[in-house]
């Protein structure tokens, strides 16, 4: 069991909250025309995407693919530059540049959000090499789809790791769709964590990617064991509550599928088990959960303030 | 005169395949950050013998033999150029890279600056590009126009050892993503290198009046520039004097310099080994058609493979190619 003090364990509680209301807040700016783009929520996934980052050191790395609001939050990155970047404007993380599909921050050892399915797999490799050439003691956390498992950088990819050592969790988030998709629709291997065997790597753990803690524990130790010794497949089982994007009509599932799933909602879930176990009392929570909502508002009030990019920086960013 | 002076005064004739060895050998002494990786260069010496005896001299964590996977290979080499290393990437051929074209266009060109300029990618991407070797239709492409089409990426193609040498150099020391590509018929072409300064580099985006003439500009790169200089010789002995502008680069293009020579010559044929359609012809004869009409004394003329697949058999592939021959009727078409 994660081994986390009580301000830890509030602290990823908050983080799952400000997630959650981050999201809400993206979808009403959605559908005032303020966001635009494709939008990619987080929600329902809270606790695999806390779970996972707050598993790593801040010497790790990590990359994601589009839906990825989620981990740039639970990393610490300030909300104002995420939600200015959904905004497009010059304070975003990425200059307004990148859209919510692509945030990014170098100090927090984030390397982005990625929109081609796939496509940060072998950038992951390569960051990972670094550690192996220049004899550095960190991993990196590569957290892709379901649905990115059937693609060839998949499998060059997670090769080239096995055959060279690399440091890399491979951390497949298994919302068991890709868009429309069910996952038995898309892969001859269902149990994605078999594909391991594929690559002669290391076959981790499919953990509960709803739990925040189990997903913790189980990343944590996929890290250990990818800096000492090379990478490791492993998933969290999850599920998103909402469309794949924004206009999704959601026509491969039922609502009573959905509703299922909402009923086991990780914040409520961790949010119980915190009053039930860690002593956590239901007005600090009710009190983090206000934090988040005016944290949120401030972040949207910073963004649509802050000034549009300007002609001038279409151009800029292009060559170093 | 575009060439910067060689500031050395010391100079080796080698081949481009020897020029190429040497900066390569050269940068990995320089740089402890440099390293290569691709199919075949390691233990086998590399396809085209540029990296033999490569492994046993750096050994493997400088000399990565990769598998067979153009995808991770160049998306590889692209994440270790953003984490602060400096790649050379090698695609054993050109055709190879389609399957490399996501992660060279969609993420080495791009990651600087979808991210706000957060990340570069200094990295170069090594390939041989080319027909006439009877390899038939998948392994005879001459299309690095395609890579050329998009911004945060550079494209080289040289076509002279001393410019193999110094360009190599100037795309390892780079910050941003560099195609680097080489002729598969040129590995064996002799010039003078310079042979005392491990520092000699060549700017980013220049080209290079080979010949000066008053009557023609021929503009090519890589391989064509030999076709443009067998023709401006065989031309000479009937007294028509053809300028030869080697691009260097395809992106960026020099379009200052072929204006300047245009200017003068007011004529002009554009050779390459790619399809004429949307290729470096069209590209420059727009451009010079936009910024030099007033000069203009005849329709610019392009010279390229014909409008078909390459075949095996030899002598139709052969005909399929640009040579010194269609280069000086086209001259004589404008003249
Ligand atoms: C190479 C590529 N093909 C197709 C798409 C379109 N596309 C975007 S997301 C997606 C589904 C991916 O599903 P999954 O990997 O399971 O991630 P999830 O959306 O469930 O988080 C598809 C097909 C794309 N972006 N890139
Ligand atoms: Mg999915």
């Amino acid at each position: 069991m994660a081994d986390l003090s009580k301000d830890e364990l509030l602290d990823m509680y908050y983080d799952m909250v400000l997630i959650r209301r981050f999201e809400e807040k993206s979808e009403e700016l959605y559908q005032q025309g303020k966001i635009g783009g494709f939008l990619h929520l987080y929600i329902g996934q809270e606790a695999t995407g806390v779970g996972a980052i707050r598993a790593l050191r801040p010497e790790d790395h990590f990359f994601t693919a589009y839906r990825d609001h989620g981990v740039a939050i639970a990393r610490g990155i300030d909300i104002k530059g995420l939600m200015a970047e959904m905004l497009g404007k010059s304070t975003g993380v990425s200059k307004g540049k990148g859209g919510s599909m692509h945030l990014a921050s170098r100090e927090h050892n984030f390397w982005g959000g990625y929109a081609i399915v796939g496509g940060h797999l072998p950038l992951a490799a390569g960051v990972a090499l670094r550690a192996r050439y220049n004899n550095e003691d960190f991993g990196v956390l590569c957290m892709m789809g379901d649905g990115a498992t059937n693609i060839g950088y998949f499998h060059e990819s997670l090769n080239l790791s096995a055959v060279w050592d690399l440091p890399v969790v491979w951390l497949v988030e298994n919302n068991q769709y890709g868009m429309g998709t069910a996952v038995e629709r898309a892969s001859g291997v269902t149990e994605i964590v078999k594909k391991a065997a594929a690559y002669g790597m290391k076959e981790g753990p499919r953990a509960d990617g709803m739990d925040v803690l189990a997903t913790y524990d189980a990343v944590k130790e996929a890290m250990e064991y990818a800096r000492r010794t090379g990478p490791v497949l492993m998933e969290a089982l999850t599920y998103r509550f909402v469309g794949h994007s924004m206009g999704d009509p959601e026509r491969y599932r039922t609502k009573d599928e959905v509703r299922e799933y909402q009923e086991g909602d990780p914040i409520g879930k961790f949010g119980a088990s915190l009053t039930a176990k860690r002593k956590a009392k239901k007005d600090e929570l009710v009190a983090l959960d206000k934090k988040a909502a005016e944290e949120v508002e401030a972040a949207v009030r910073f963004a649509e303030e802050s000034p549009e990019p300007t002609y001038e920086d279409l151009f800029r960013d292009i060559y170093v | 005169m575009a060439t910067p002076a060689i500031t050395t005064t010391a100079t080796k004739r080698m081949t481009i395949r020897e020029a190429l060895s040497q900066a390569l050998r050269e940068e990995l002494n320089r740089d402890d950050r440099v390293f290569l990786m691709g199919e075949e260069i390691g233990v086998w010496g590399g396809t085209y013998a540029v990296t033999r005896g490569f492994f046993d001299e750096f050994g493997e964590r400088r000399v990565r033999d990769t598998p067979i996977a153009e995808m991770v290979i160049a998306g590889a080499a692209a994440g270790a150029a953003m984490a602060g290393l400096r790649p050379i990437a090698e695609i054993m051929t050109i055709n190879f890279a389609f399957l490399a074209l996501d992660a060279i266009v969609n993420h080495a060109a791009k990651v600087h600056y979808m991210f706000g300029g957060q990340f570069s990618c200094p990295l170069v991407v090594r390939t041989t590009t080319g027909g006439g070797r009877q390899l038939g239709a998948t392994h005879s492409h001459s299309p690095e126009i395609i890579f050329a089409h998009f911004p945060g990426l550079y494209v080289c193609c040289p076509a002279t050892a001393s410019d193999a040498y110094g360009l190599l150099k100037t795309a390892i020391r780079n910050d941003n993503p560099v195609l680097f590509v080489e002729h598969s018929t040129l590995y064996q072409k002799r010039d003078e290198v310079p042979a005392d300064d491990p520092d000699y580099t060549l700017p980013v985006g220049k080209s290079n009046i080979l010949r000066e003439g008053k009557h023609v500009t021929l503009v090519s790169f890589s391989k064509g520039v030999h076709i443009c200089l067998e023709a401006a010789e065989k031309l000479a002995q009937e007294g028509i004097e053809a300028e030869v502008v080697d691009l260097r680069w395809l992106r960026p293009l020099d379009t200052d310099l072929l204006i300047e020579s245009f200017k003068k010559t007011n004529r002009m044929v554009v050779v390459e080994e790619g399809h004429a359609l949307f290729g470096v012809g069209a590209e420059v004869a727009a451009q010079v058609t936009e910024k030099a009409f007033d000069w203009m004394d005849a329709p610019i003329k392009r010279v390229t493979t014909i409008d078909a697949p390459l075949p095996y058999a030899r002598e139709i592939e052969q005909m399929a190619l640009p040579d010194a021959n269609k280069v000086i009727a086209a001259v004589k078409e404008i003249l």
